[in-house]
This record gives structure tokens, C-alpha cells and sequence, in this order.
């Protein structure tokens, strides 16, 4: 089978980890036919899985695994969380294959669950400190998007930052039916908690603020 | 199939210890980018901040007319500009907004998170963003069936009729992008063309192209979400509605000047007036790129004014040195 990483992108995402601290997991649930981009995502994790030794790769089936499923609010396929060193749920998930623009996303994810350093506790401050309702994170993106990953990264840190926020990437494409029931026709768009929506790449502020007001 | 972009990374670090410098760009576009590299390469002590890096590259597929580079796309002009400038070692603060700039005796750059860095000489090169119709209706559609960014956008209008507003080399470019998706595509543009007969050119191989020169559009319809212009034909002087599923507004751009609101002298736009070497009317604080009120806003132009104004400032520090 032909690769999906070419030889530059190979070389430029192995150095992209090399500084990876400790071990991450990444978990994908597919489904039997028909499951749309199910294949590609399979072989784009355990390619990006052969290229650093502290990535771990395992799929599990959305149903013979349900329970599992539902411990990572796993509802469709292609769909992958990412656990940390001590194998837990920080509510990073990826619905549909991060490949185009969006694999900087993917990458900024394992890097970031690594224990590397991103930078958020002074923006962030106390400001979450009082958060006690979980909050549901919604990115939308379409692979095409340039602006898309950095919003997606922003989501994926405040869900790193704080344990009651859970934040997705869903790319728009592949969950048709999801994007048309959110009225997405353009990304990035940002659902918190299915009420609240920011559109395009905004800083982290904006979350906070947007969150502070849930 | 798939194809990955993968894009540099910025180390963070640095800035914990370092809060000043030399000369600090405000904006990581073309103009912002070249800056950093110039300033570096003269041994400034640099440091870029920018919400995100390539600017409104990423608003571009195609790139022909850079030259030297035959074709290319905007992302991957805007990833070789990264590259260049993160081998020379220039600390890149992205992520964040700059939310004020101010001359105290050095100057003070504050972040949306609170964060202030202190720099001698500072490059704004903001840039643009979107111009908007200005018509009824625009707000209220906005993301759902209007949108300023075609390379984002056009999937989701598959085997749909699109409208594209405008007339210059965006607005055409936009049509070429579209092609590949929508199975119609209106243009709406209340003057004649202005883009370059080469991108023009590319409209015959299109199926489906409708073009309405001298005509304005009044007003933006729909219900949940957008579903036609109003428009008026300007030679007949009559109104008539267009049905469409979306609309991408490509009219050209609002220069990004706002943190420069009293600080520096701007015309009547909100560009930022230069002299031949990019200074402001403030001391020491240069401005480059589209924000500026150079005419002709092209990635090259940017990007060669990022350039003089890195060795103006550069020839400033000199004789003015702390
Ligand atoms: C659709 C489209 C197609 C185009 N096609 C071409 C083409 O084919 N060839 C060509 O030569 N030109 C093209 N252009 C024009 C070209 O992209 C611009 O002239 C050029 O990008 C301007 O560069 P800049 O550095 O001045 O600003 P920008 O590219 O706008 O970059 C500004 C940067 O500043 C950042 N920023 C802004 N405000 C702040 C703030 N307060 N704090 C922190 N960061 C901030 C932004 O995030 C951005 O990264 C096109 C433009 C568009 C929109």
C-alpha cells in the first residue's frame, strides 16, 4: 500500500516530535464498512505512530468496544482521543482524519499531551478556577482551512488546562449531516456547549470570555 | 487522496527571559516576516508577534507572481517564509493578539493576555482584513451562506450556486477556486475588472459562469440562512433578485491601523502614511505592508517594504543605540 506521508512530510514530522516528552496514547475507534475516511485515519496514526517511539497507536471497534465508546463520549467513526502518560482521558478528541492544514493540529496535540510546555497557565490565570459545569468544546474545520488548526490547538489546550472541558475537531466533510444540524458553512466555527459560537481563528480570550458567560 | 501541511513551530520559550528588544514586528505576514529576517541578518535582536504567521497568504491558493517561484500556493510561501526566518534563530510569538502600543521612552507592546514586551524600534505590519459590502443583511449571514475566505469555505457549497462579489485578482482568483466545487458561479461586481488578464483568462474553461459588471448589490436575502442578492443593474437602473446558496464578498481589504489610532498620522482610509523608508510620524516606529498607504498591495510589495523598514530602523539604532 502507498504511503500517505510522503518522504518529505516524513522527515518534517519526525523532527516535529523529536522533542516529545512522555508517552501518549491515541486511541481510534472505526467501524465496519461503510465508514468513510476510516482506512486513511487507521493508516495516518500508525504511520505518525512508527515515526516517534512515545507514541502508542490501538483501535478499538465503536460497538464491541461500546463501553469504551462511551468512557471517551466516542458517538462515530473515524474518531481518535488521545491519553495521556498515566493512559487518561484530558478530553482531546479528533472526529474524521486531521490531514491537510489540520495535521498541525494533530501534531501540536501530541506534542502538547507530551508534557510539553504550551504556554496557557499565565493567560488562563485564575480564571478557570471556578468552572464547575462541564463544557463541550466543538471545533469545525475543513482540511483546506489555514486558520482552522490554530483554533482546534486552543480548544485542545483549555481541555488539557482544566478537567471539566472536553473539546473536539470535527471535520466538516466527512460528518456532513453533523455540520448541516450545526448550520456550518464556515470554519473554523467554534460550538461551546451547543449554545454559544464563535467564528474563525480567535484568541484564547475569546474562549474564556465565551466560557465565563456559559 | 490526502496531502499534509505540515507547518514550523515557534519555540516559546525565549520569551520568559527575554522582554526587550532592538526591533519588535507587530504582524507575521509577508511584510513582518522579511522585516525579521533583514533585522536579524544586521544583528538586531529581534522578535516577532503575530496572532498567526503568513497573514492573508492563507487566504490565497495560488501564488504566480512571486518571482523566481514559477507557481506556488500562499501556504507554502507562507511556510518557506517561516522556515527562513525560525533558522535564523528570531523568537516568533504567535497565539496572542497585540492589544496596545504605546511610546513611553522605549516602546510597549501589550498582548491580549497582559503580557508587555519593551522594544527601541517596533515595524507595524498588521495588514488587512476583509472589507465587508456594507449592505443589509451581511452581518446576519455572515458564516451562514456569506464568507471572506474562499480556500475555507468552498466545500461546503458542492454542486451549489455561489455568487462572488468583486472585481479585482481575489475576486477572479476566488471563481478559479470555486470552479473545482460549485456547479454555478455568479459574479456580481458594481464596476468594470480589474484583475490581471491572466487570471481572466481562466474563465473559459469554466462551466457555468455568469458575469454581472455595473451592478450593486443592495441587499443580502435569506431566512436561516442566506439565499439570494438584491442587486441593481446600474446602466438600466432596474432591481432584481439573485438566487444563490452563498455569496464570497472578495471587495479587497481594510488596512489594520486601529492600535495606531492617535499615535500616528493615517489618511482618510485608517493606511498608515510612510515616508520612502517606511517611518511613521512617530520616532522610530515604521510601518509596511497593506496597512500602509502604498497602492498596490501584492505578498512582494509587502514584503520588500518589511525589508527597508528593517534596515531603516537598523540605520536608526545606529545613531541612536542605548
Ligand atoms: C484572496 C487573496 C488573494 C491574494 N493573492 C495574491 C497573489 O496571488 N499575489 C500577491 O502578490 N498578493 C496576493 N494577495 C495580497 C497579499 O496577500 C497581501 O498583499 C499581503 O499578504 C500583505 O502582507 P502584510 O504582511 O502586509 O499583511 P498580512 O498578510 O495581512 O499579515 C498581517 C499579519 O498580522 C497579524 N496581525 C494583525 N493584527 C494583529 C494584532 N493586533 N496582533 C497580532 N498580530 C496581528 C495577522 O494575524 C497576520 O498574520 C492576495 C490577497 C487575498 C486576500
Amino acid at each position: 500500500m502507498d504511503k500517505l506521508l510522503n518522504e518529505d512530510v516524513t522527515k518534517q514530522v519526525k523532527e516535529y516530535l523529536n522533542p516529545m516528552q512522555d508517552h501518549v496514547t491515541m486511541v481510534l475507534f472505526t467501524q465496519e464498512d461503510p465508514c468513510n475516511t476510516c482506512q486513511e485515519t487507521r493508516q495516518l496514526l500508525s504511520e505518525v505512530a512508527a515515526l516517534s517511539e512515545k507514541i502508542t497507536y490501538v483501535e478499538k471497534d465503536l460497538k464491541k468496544d461500546a463501553a469504551l465508546a462511551e468512557e471517551y463520549g466516542v458517538t462515530m467513526t473515524p474518531s481518535f482521543v488521545m491519553l495521556d502518560k498515566n493512559d487518561a482521558y484530558q478530553g482531546v478528541k479528533f472526529n474524521g482524519i486531521p490531514a491537510g492544514h489540520e495535521i498541525n493540529s494533530f501534531l501540536s496535540a501530541l506534542m502538547d499531551m507530551s508534557g510539553i510546555d504550551f504556554g496557557l497557565a499565565s493567560t488562563i490565570g485564575s480564571r478557570l478556577d471556578n468552572l464547575e459545569k462541564p463544557v463541550n468544546i466543538k471545533v469545525f474545520v475543513t482540511l483546506s482551512c489555514p486558520h482552522c488548526p490554530g483554533a482546534v490547538s486552543n480548544a485542545h489546550r483549555l481541555a488539557m488546562s482544566h478537567p471539566h472541558i472536553e473539546s473536539e475537531m470535527i471535520e466538516a466533510q466527512t460528518f456532513g449531516e453533523l455540520s448541516q444540524k450545526y448550520n456550518v458553512s464556515g470554519v473554523p466555527k467554534i460550538v461551546i456547549n451547543d449554545t454559544h459560537e464563535l467564528v474563525g481563528n480567535q484568541p484564547i480570550q475569546e474562549y474564556l470570555k465565551t466560557i465565563e458567560a456559559l | 487522496m490526502f496531502d499534509f501541511a505540515v507547518e514550523s513551530q515557534s519555540e516559546q520559550s525565549i520569551f520568559d527571559s527575554q522582554k526587550h528588544f532592538d526591533f519588535a514586528v507587530i504582524g507575521g505576514g509577508p511584510a513582518g516576516m522579511n522585516a525579521a529576517l533583514y533585522a536579524v541578518r544586521k544583528g538586531l535582536s529581534v522578535a516577532v508577534f503575530s496572532l498567526e504567521i503568513g497573514g492573508q497568504l492563507h487566504n490565497t491558493s495560488e501564488v504566480d507572481n512571486y518571482i523566481g517561484i514559477e507557481h506556488t500556493t500562499g501556504g507554502k510561501l507562507s511556510e518557506a517564509f517561516h522556515h527562513h526566518v525560525l533558522e535564523l534563530g528570531v523568537p516568533i510569538k504567535t497565539g496572542h493578539l497585540v492589544s496596545r502600543l504605546e511610546k513611553k521612552d522605549d516602546f510597549h507592546i501589550t498582548l491580549d493576555n497582559g503580557e508587555t514586551y519593551t522594544a527601541q524600534t517596533v515595524l507595524y505590519a498588521t495588514g488587512g482584513a476583509p472589507r465587508k459590502l456594507g449592505v443589509p443583511g451581511e452581518a446576519e449571514f455572515a458564516n451562514k451562506g456569506v464568507s471572506y475566505c474562499t480556500t475555507c469555505d468552498a466545500p461546503f457549497f458542492k454542486n451549489e450556486h455561489v455568487i462572488v462579489a468583486g472585481g479585482g485578482n481575489s475576486a477572479a482568483e476566488s471563481v478559479v477556486d470555486l470552479a473545482a466545487w460549485a456547479s454555478k458561479i455568479t459574479v456580481v461586481h458594481r464596476s468594470q475588472w480589474r484583475a490581471d488578464q491572466i487570471i481572466l483568462d481562466q474563465f473559459k474553461s469554466i462551466d457555468g459562469l455568469e458575469i454581472n459588471l455595473e451592478t450593486q448589490i443592495l441587499e443580502i436575502l435569506g431566512d436561516t440562512k442566506m439565499r439570494g442578492v438584491r442587486v441593481l443593474d446600474k446602466p438600466s437602473g432596474e432591481e432584481r433578485i439573485i438566487e444563490a446558496d452563498g455569496m464570497f464578498v472578495e471587495i479587497g481589504n481594510i488596512p489594520k491601523s486601529e492600535l495606531l489610532n492617535g499615535l500616528v498620522d493615517l489618511n482618510e482610509r485608517g493606511e498608515v502614511i510612510v515616508t520612502p523608508n517606511q517611518e511613521t510620524s512617530l520616532e522610530g516606529l515604521y510601518a509596511a505592508g497593506d496597512v500602509t498607504t502604498q497602492p498596490y498591495k501584492q505578498i512582494i510589495i509587502s514584503a520588500s517594504e518589511g525589508a527597508v523598514a528593517a534596515l531603516a530602523a537598523t540605520q536608526y539604532l545606529m545613531h541612536h543605540k542605548k
